[in-house]
């Protein structure tokens, strides 16, 4: 697949990130060579292997189902940009 | 043209964990705002979910009721979305490889049984909670929710009615806290519903282009919302339009369906397994333990009601509705062997009647399964009739007496005249009394008949054995 600039700007754009013309001509350099790494590891034949869904060969430990976390309301509120009534405020967003 | 509708469910249940499904906050309901948020839940940068056993064990079991597969290894996924409620950006779900697949649950409706497959059963956390009221033209979040666990259950599109989608949402409420997964609070949201509706034109193998209702969260909007939506979708049909793919929501004060979502703004959810959280192995032993610990389900409990007691499948499955229910029954019927229908009656309709109306459930019922036993034992017994039962069980109900059935039954004077001699007494004193209603019968009246029998209860204040009082009638009145 080959990229172009203007699929940059637009991803760019899509992520909020303001980027200049030599950034983009840069990450356009980046972004390319990452895609031929994908083509190649794309072009292993793994017919017969299982895929893994996490690159370790291990297992997930598990929690006892217990109350460890107490109230730290007043902390983690400490560094929000506004709270009232103890609700954290945010634009509002109605789907 | 005769139309189809074709119905599928997903509902959450929350499952009944002390602690949240990755981190040690508590779920207790209720809480001032944000006071059971831990960092985990607020999605602090570096911070790590870590599962919780109670909620793997709790879906286990539940996969083990349905009869389903218990996958191992099972995998959690992210899936993105942006909401305010949701910090992560993502909630932690299941994709491929989800803890429970396929399974079945056989429902009852008035006319039939029947089979309806799940699809998946998968863990999840829940999110938070917006509140849009105005806090200055800004939204409060409570993130005492995030991280709740939830199990989605996702049926085969195998319902044809609302009937039988509420009679599987039902079987689904009752499996759940009978197995101790989930209270089932559907004011507290514990157990929600959204439901897959198409139709078809009866007779079609192809399924219609379906709409998601959202948010049922009671039996009687599942109900209107599916009856609504069906006709919706019928209209659109029979004038020629065609049914566009969307999600909808209910309305439970206009009783409608509306718009909430369509197709082409529905999110690409981009679900990819969570590299913070390794595959969950679940040992063979691990699910022999837990299948050990389960309780004898209601759909085994119903067969053998069946099998051991004679009564009817809708008895069976009445009185396996919920746990407590069976169990009362089964702890009457214990003392009672013989009399499994008496007992059914009784707690089916009395007691159920009166809890009803008391907006009680039968783990406080105030009269307990043995003092009801013993109350149908008199009335086996003949001492009392069904009739003069009631109203001892009105004392029992009131706590009269110590709730002593046989003080009750002497103190009200309601025990039953089952003494022959003092039954023809009363037979004949009726029958000379009414002289023109023996004349009736004699010549074919047999309503006549009934209205002697009803003289004869009303000398006795109805204390008369009514058995006793229609066999000796009839030799009297044959015998002159």
């Amino acid at each position: 697949m080959t990229l172009s600039i203007d699929d940059v700007k637009q991803v760019a754009d899509l992520a909020y990130i303001k980027i200049s013309e030599d950034e983009a001509e840069a990450a356009l350099i980046q972004l390319s060579d990452i895609f031929k790494l994908i083509e190649t590891m794309q072009a292993v034949d793994t017919s017969g292997v299982t895929p893994m869904s996490h690159a370790q060969d291990v297992v997930q430990r598990l929690r006892e189902d217990r109350v460890s976390d107490s109230d730290q309301r007043a902390l983690y509120q400490s560094i929000a940009p506004q709270v009232e009534e103890g609700l954290y405020l945010v634009p509002k967003v109605i789907e | 043209m005769q139309w189809e509708i074709v119905i599928g469910l997903e509902i959450h249940a929350q499952l009944s964990t002390q602690s949240k499904i990755f981190s040690g906050a508590s779920t207790a309901y209720g809480a001032m705002p944000n006071t059971q948020a831990s960092i985990v839940d607020l999605a602090l940068p570096g911070v790590l979910p870590v599962l919780n056993r109670g909620a793997v064990e709790r879906a286990v079991k539940f996969g083990l009721a349905i009869g389903a597969t218990i996958n191992s290894p099972s995998i959690f996924a992210r899936k993105n979305y942006f909401y305010p409620d949701l910090p992560k950006g993502y909630q932690i779900s299941q994709y491929e490889r989800p803890i429970v697949e396929g399974g079945n649950i056989l429902i009852q409706t008035e006319e039939a049984e029947k089979n309806i497959r799940l699809t998946r059963a998968h863990l999840e956390e829940d999110a938070g909670k917006s509140l849009h009221e105005d806090f200055h033209g800004m939204s409060g979040i409570d993130l005492n929710r995030a991280g709740t666990p939830l199990l989605e259950i996702v049926s085969e599109p195998d319902m044809r009615s609302s009937a039988e989608a509420v009679a599987y949402a039902k079987s689904l409420h009752s499996l759940v806290r009978w197995i101790g997964i989930c209270d089932g609070n559907m004011q507290e949201g514990s157990f929600r519903c959204d439901a897959n509706v198409s139709v078809r034109p009866r007779g079609s193998d192809t399924y219609g282009t379906r709409c998601e209702i959202k948010n049922l969260n009671s039996f009687r909007f599942l109900e209107k919302a599916i009856e609504f939506e069906a006709e919706r979708q019928i209209d659109i049909l029979e004038d020629g339009g065609s049914v566009r793919q969307e999600t909808r929501l209910y309305d439970a004060n206009k009783g409608e369906t509306r718009t909430m979502r369509s197709k082409e703004d529905a999110n690409d959810y981009r679900y990819f397994p969570d590299p913070d959280l390794l595959p969950v192995e679940i040992s063979p032993d691990w699910i022999d333990q837990l299948r050990e610990a389960l309780p004898e389900l209601p759909q085994a409990r119903r067969e053998r009601y069946v099998t051991e007691f004679g009564l009817s499948a809708y008895d069976a499955s009445v009185l396996t509705g919920s746990r407590e229910l069976s169990d009362y029954f089964e702890a009457t019927v214990q003392r009672l062997p013989a009399q499994a229908k008496l007992c059914a009656n009784w707690i089916m309709g009395e007691i159920s009647a009166r809890l009803n109306k008391a907006d009680m459930d039968v783990a406080s019922c105030p009269v307990a399964p043995e003092t009801l036993a013993a109350l149908l034992s008199r009335v086996e017994d003949g001492t009392v009739s069904g009739k003069a039962a009631k109203t001892v069980f009105d004392s029992l109900w009131q706590g009269e007496m110590d709730q002593q059935v046989d003080a009750i039954i002497e103190a009200k004077g309601l025990k039953q005249i089952s003494d022959d001699s003092a039954i023809e007494q009363q037979v004949d004193d009726v029958l000379a009394a009414n002289a023109h209603l023996v004349a009736d019968f004699r010549s074919g009246k047999e309503k006549a008949f009934n209205a002697l029998v009803g003289q004869v209860m009303k000398a006795t204040q109805g204390k008369a054995n009514p058995a006793q009082v229609n066999a000796i009638l009839r030799k009297k009145l044959s015998g002159q």
